[in-house]
């Protein structure tokens, strides 16, 4: 009966951590190309949107998955085209992609409150009825193994392939970069495609798998923490894996105790722990021993034009 | 060019915003005249327009003074809430007292309310180099989160039917009204004066110029002894300062008390106002008479097109973007590129 009930948070941690590890997963590559997006929440949300309408229409949550790939993509494009063509500011245009995405998000998914969707199921339905140990490992939906695949291939494509050398030194100098011959702003490009493409897959995580029905603001900030959690893990994939997860555990802690009916602390005090951890692990990355952020890309935030 | 982009970007987004509605199916046209035209046509619905103006300007100027200085407060809406959090404790702890010195005795707290929250990303960025820009973020969910804790447990209102709110405040805690029975409430010229005064102080004293220095050239402001951290404290504790106003104002104007919708927005789109007006002080004042109209105009245009609320929020956001992209004509001068004989 015990193992069920660990099973059972067991899969409620990995279902909450998930989302943010994609998102900021995406987010490590685009700041290693050294671009600063603070958007993921607006992509997450214009992806999370897109995908429960779409599942919602067509009645197949694959499809669903697709167009949240699609719409994140899209989103995060207006960004790159404004910061990298345009050479405008990050952080505003950043700011102003997630004012986008809360606004276009709650205007179409307007039709679609509180309609549901059938849940994204199990990638190994026939697990499910195994022993537990076999349910905690192969229970859980593909996203959920897409993500960890995705955490190896980044870590590989960063660390030891040409490409990724090239991304980096994009991320580290990109002046230097320009003048050995690279495509500094294709790159950016590049980098940014990938990340709006799993930060809208994030999103659709909320609204496809978590809580399969619409609300408005339905990523509640989980984009803001995916962007604090590239900072914990200074810039390393597997730190990532880590952070999510942590974060995650805190997640599934408040909802645990919300269902148990805890009433030491107050629901409003329940709400308040991601954000604050969030701070507390900000805080205490910079008091580390070896600062963190001495494994900041170099040219993080910066504009480039070639000229 | 500088001054121009704001007109052109508000052209543009009249422009995109027909076609992009007439596409969703809504009379994109009237939709757009009534969200930009209207509110300013008809002299009825300028009282609202102040109403609204007011607390964006206030928070704008605040805001801009970061900005410039390369200090990205986001958590204008936290800093908001926490200033009328605070004012109301005053109100609750004065209810049924009388006299003069009430209101300004809320106004205070309220100020000091929202520089307590902004002083902790200040603190945070000074000492441990902790980004401002997701800790003044995250400060703002931990704010909302307070404010319900408050009106749903100690301070509901026990004649309240059971409502998440507190009690009403009473007329010696209420903004006067500049004239009898009108909308207009002593924040809006209070606004107008922070605007003049903020207008002073960065363009004709040493602080102001410091705070340019260091956001253009952080070199060049160490060089000439002018202190980052200095400017990162005063320009925080001066967004959390104005912001923490401008939420009592409206606690103990328009809305008179606190209840869970409190928490409207304005810290989100007071940026596109602080950039809307050229992080100018006297600019903001013109962004916010803009923005302020799009939430006139979003409430006509609900109404007469039966646009959802949420296109308010997506024209706003549409606003920024053109700006940004308009800026572009700022930094650059558009001309024939000679052909390469």
């Amino acid at each position: 009966m015990t193992s069920a009930i660990l099973v059972s948070i067991l899969m409620t941690l990995v279902a909450a951590s998930t989302p943010i590890l994609l998102a900021a997963l995406g987010e490590l590559v685009v700041e290693k190309a050294g671009v600063l997006n603070l958007g993921v929440e607006g992509v997450m949300l214009t992806g999370a949107v897109a995908g429960f309408a779409v599942a919602y229409s067509t009645g197949s949550t694959g499809a669903g998955l697709v167009a949240a790939l699609v719409a994140g993509v899209a989103t995060a494009m207006v960004f790159a085209v404004l910061t990298l063509s345009l050479t405008a500011n990050q952080v505003a245009t950043g700011l102003a992609l997630t004012i986008f995405g809360i606004g276009a998000s709650s205007l179409i998914g307007a039709g679609f409150v509180g309609r549901t969707i059938t849940r994204l199921g199990p990638a190994f339905p026939e697990a499910l009825s195994g022993h537990p140990l076999l349910r905690a490992v192969l229970g859980h939906d593909i996203v959920v193994y897409l993500s960890l695949a995705l955490v190896l291939a980044v870590s590989f494509f960063l660390n030891r392939t040409r490409p990724g050398l090239i991304l980096r030194a994009v991320g580290e100098n990109d002046a230097s970069a320009h003048a050995i011959g690279y495509r500094v702003i294709a790159i950016r490009y590049a980098a940014i495609t990938f990340g709006g493409a799993l930060a809208g897959l994030a999103g659709a995580y909320f609204s496809l798998a978590l809580t399969p029905m619409w609300a408005d603001s339905l990523t509640a900030g989980r984009g803001w923490i995916a962007l604090a959690l590239v900072v914990f893990a200074a810039w390393r994939p597997a730190r990532l894996l880590l952070g999510a997860y942590l974060f995650g555990a805190v997640m599934t802690a408040e909802l645990q105790f919300k269902a148990a009916g805890v009433t030491v602390l107050p629901p409003e005090a329940l709400a308040m722990a991601p954000y604050l951890a969030t701070i507390a692990v900000l805080t205490m990355m910079s008091l580390g021993p070896k600062s963190g952020r001495a494994n900041a890309p170099a040219c993080l935030g910066k504009p480039f034009s070639a000229s | 060019m500088l001054y121009a982009s704001p007109l052109i970007a508000v052209g543009l987004t009249m422009l995109i915003g027909t076609f992009v509605f007439t596409a969703m199916g809504y009379d994109g046209l009237h939709a757009v005249r009534d969200i930009f035209l209207t509110p300013f046509l008809e002299p009825q619905r300028w009282p609202d327009l102040g109403v609204k103006a007011a607390p964006l300007v206030m928070i704008a100027l605040g805001l801009a003074i970061g900005f410039r200085a390369n200090v990205w407060n986001i958590g204008a809406e936290g800093q908001y809430v926490m200033g009328a959090i605070a004012g109301t404790g005053v109100a609750l702890a004065t209810h049924g007292l009388t006299g003069w010195w009430i209101l300004p005795a809320m106004a205070l707290a309220g100020v000091i309310g929202g520089m307590a929250w902004a002083a902790i990303p200040a603190f945070l960025r000074v000492k441990l180099q902790v980004s401002e820009i997701l800790t003044s973020l995250m400060l703002t969910y931990v704010a909302v989160q307070a404010l319900y804790y408050l009106v749903r447990g100690p301070w509901k209102d026990p004649d309240g039917f059971n409502f998440p709110q507190t009690k009403m405040f009473s007329a010696a805690q209420t903004l006067p009204a500049m004239a009898e029975g009108s909308l207009v409430h002593l924040g809006i010229p209070v606004a107008l004066v922070i605007a003049l005064v903020a207008w002073l102080v960065m363009e004709k004293t040493t602080a102001g110029y410091a705070v340019k220095v260091v956001g253009l050239a952080p070199a060049a402001a160490r060089h000439g002894g002018f202190s980052a951290d200095k400017v990162t404290w005063a320009s925080l504790l001066a967004g959390g300062g104005l912001a923490g106003l401008a939420g009592l104002f409206e606690a103990a104007g328009p809305f008179g008390q606190l209840t869970p919708q409190f928490p409207t927005g304005y810290g989100f789109t007071a940026i596109i106002v602080a950039f809307l007006g050229r992080l100018n002080p006297l600019g903001i004042v013109f962004g916010g008479v803009v923005l302020a109209g799009t939430y006139v105009g979003g409430e006509i245009a609900q109404t007469t097109v039966r646009l959802p609320q949420a296109a308010t929020g997506m024209f706003q956001a549409l606003l920024l973007f053109v700006l940004l992209a308009t800026d572009v004509l700022v930094r650059y001068r558009i001309g024939w590129k000679a052909r390469a004989a």
